[in-house]
């Protein structure tokens, strides 16, 4: 199915913006509706995390949540919608013979404001609290890159097997919420028994919060072999995805 | 030379197909085999199509058009048999596919011709053009959901001409607009077929058949007659007429073999 000869960028900005347009369009104050849960939400778990449940002696808790939460929310949603996006695209896989990877990538992608405003958010707070800029702020977008590279391989993953069986989403929304407290959002990842952690840090999504933390909490550089295990993953995940996905493509056409 | 080779093409639909749920595949496991009856969308078909030809695909509905438009623009994968196509493709299978209603009217130019395979420079070169022929300067600004169908359709119409294809498939087009902008989309293609495009069309209107040179007719997924339109198309009209009559004796030209460029897309081994 090589049939398509168009410019890859060209088309996946295009996507990415019709995702978001539609998405925020008929909301009278946009993208800030849509904010309004997660900060709502931030603000709940806030108030119960620092006043009414205190974990003893943890510096910064509230950012420490504050980063746990970001980085679960875009997971979750990026990776929902990434799963039902060859769903929600039925027409176009039908009719157009653009490259199929292109829609869950693209739906994946188009959560990027969210995570962007939410993330300067997190900045603004983290300079807030007087913990200050450091040279390692350099490492974030490169976490982040790699946190987005594992999503696009589980994405294309579920999005393949949801063409095939629809209850794949359900399934998914069942993942996400047992990855809610099997990721260190609430607690410290040392809590977690000294036997399960190099297990638990398998994850990519706690890596990514971990690494996060180390560089703006810390004021570290994140642990070079929590990186390396990070990386490894997350591209071993997309290289399944990507296998995956072809041979799932070639019966799209009949299923969708 | 030939631009498209269909060689022995079938494309098999198991009736279970579809949509799925889990408690289908579990259905399933507890079933004999022979419930999921092979249906042939296409059965052993073949044909080659010449640059600069012009090709109506025609019968009743069922007979297959879709399914075999979708195999020759590599939006499906044949069971059997292979595929060739040589040069690039624009193909228009239900205009305005590609078109979001939340979207405006140049927003949704531009998603459609990034679809279609155009880059940025292109499109906003082609953008006034395109505007122009659907004859739509005043909306391009709102959303589409506030047009009519006829300026949607004439919008995806318009943006599926300019951009330039070795060969249009089209897809019922001439069910676009008014009379006079059918006229105008009649004209279009016989510009685009002088500038030596190959094209491509399925319907149902005789009139349209009789402008393409050639017809093939098919009939429950298989082949009945291929051949010039002044002899399949009456031929049709007379069976759907009459089908009591039964259906004419196969004139089928045989297909050219030729080398292809480039491979689309090759059955696998049958599956199960």
């Amino acid at each position: 199915m090589s049939v398509w000869h168009g410019d890859y960028r060209f088309l996946l900005r295009n996507l990415i913006v019709k995702d978001f347009k539609i998405r925020y369009r008929n909301m009278s104050l946009g993208v800030l509706w849509s904010l309004l849960n997660p900060l709502i939400m931030l603000a709940v778990y806030l108030f119960v995390f620092t006043r009414i449940f205190k974990p003893a002696n943890v510096p910064h808790y509230a950012l420490y949540i504050l980063s746990g939460m970001i980085t679960f929310n875009f997971f979750s949603l990026a990776w929902m919608t990434g799963t039902s996006s060859l769903l929600d695209n039925a027409g176009l896989i039908k009719r157009v013979p653009v490259p199929r990877e292109i829609v869950p990538i693209a739906s994946v992608l188009s959560n990027g404001l969210h995570l962007a405003i939410q993330m300067a958010l997190l900045l603004i707070a983290v300079v807030a609290t007087g913990l200050g800029v450091n040279i390692y702020w350099f490492w974030l977008p490169l976490i982040w890159a790699v946190g987005i590279i594992f999503i696009f391989g589980i994405s294309l993953i579920t999005a393949g097997l949801n063409v095939y069986l629809r209850d794949t989403r359900y399934i998914v929304e069942s993942a996400c919420l047992v990855a809610f407290w099997f990721t260190p959002i609430f607690y410290l990842a040392s809590f977690v028994p000294a036997e399960y952690r190099s297990l638990y840090s398998m994850f990519p999504i706690t890596a990514l919060m971990m690494a996060m933390r180390s560089v703006l909490l810390d004021g570290q550089a994140p642990a070079a072999g929590l990186m390396f295990k990070f990386l490894l993953i997350s591209l071993a995940t997309l290289g399944l995805g990507v296998v995956l996905f072809r041979q799932m493509k070639s019966r799209f056409y009949d299923y969708l | 030379m030939n631009i498209v080779a269909v060689n022995n093409v079938s494309k098999v639909f198991r009736r279970a197909a579809g949509p799925r749920l889990m408690r289908e595949y579990v259905r399933d496991m507890f079933r004999s085999r022979n419930d999921a009856d092979p249906f042939y969308a296409l059965k052993n078909v073949s044909f080659a199509i010449a640059a600069r030809e012009s090709v109506a695909i025609i019968g009743a509905n069922g007979a297959g058009k879709s399914t075999l438009l979708g195999v020759i623009a590599g939006l499906a994968n044949p069971d059997e048999g292979s595929v060739e196509v040589n040069g690039r493709i624009a193909a228009l299978l239900e205009l305005g596919s590609g078109f979001h209603p939340e979207l405006t009217g140049t927003e949704n130019v531009f998603l459609n011709a990034s679809l279609l395979g155009f880059n940025e420079k292109q499109t906003r070169e082609l953008l006034g053009a395109i505007v122009e022929f659907a004859e739509l300067r005043q909306s391009m600004h709102q959303p589409i959901r506030t047009y009519s169908t006829g300026m949607i359709m004439r919008l995806a119409f318009s943006v599926a001409v300019h951009v330039d294809p070795a060969i249009l498939i089209v897809d019922e087009v001439m069910a676009v607009g008014d009379v006079a902008f059918q006229e105008k989309c009649q004209r279009r293609i016989q510009t685009l077929r002088e500038e030596g495009r190959t094209l491509i069309c399925v319907t149902h209107s005789p009139g349209l058949m009789e402008t393409c040179d050639r017809s093939i007719w098919l009939h429950h997924g298989e082949l009945v007659m291929d051949g010039p339109s002044a002899e399949v198309v009456p031929a049709y009209v007379n069976y759907m007429a009459a089908p009591e009559n039964g259906l004419p004796t196969a004139t089928v030209k045989p297909v050219n073999k030729v080398r292809m460029l480039r491979t689309v897309s090759r059955a696998r081994a049958r599956r199960g």
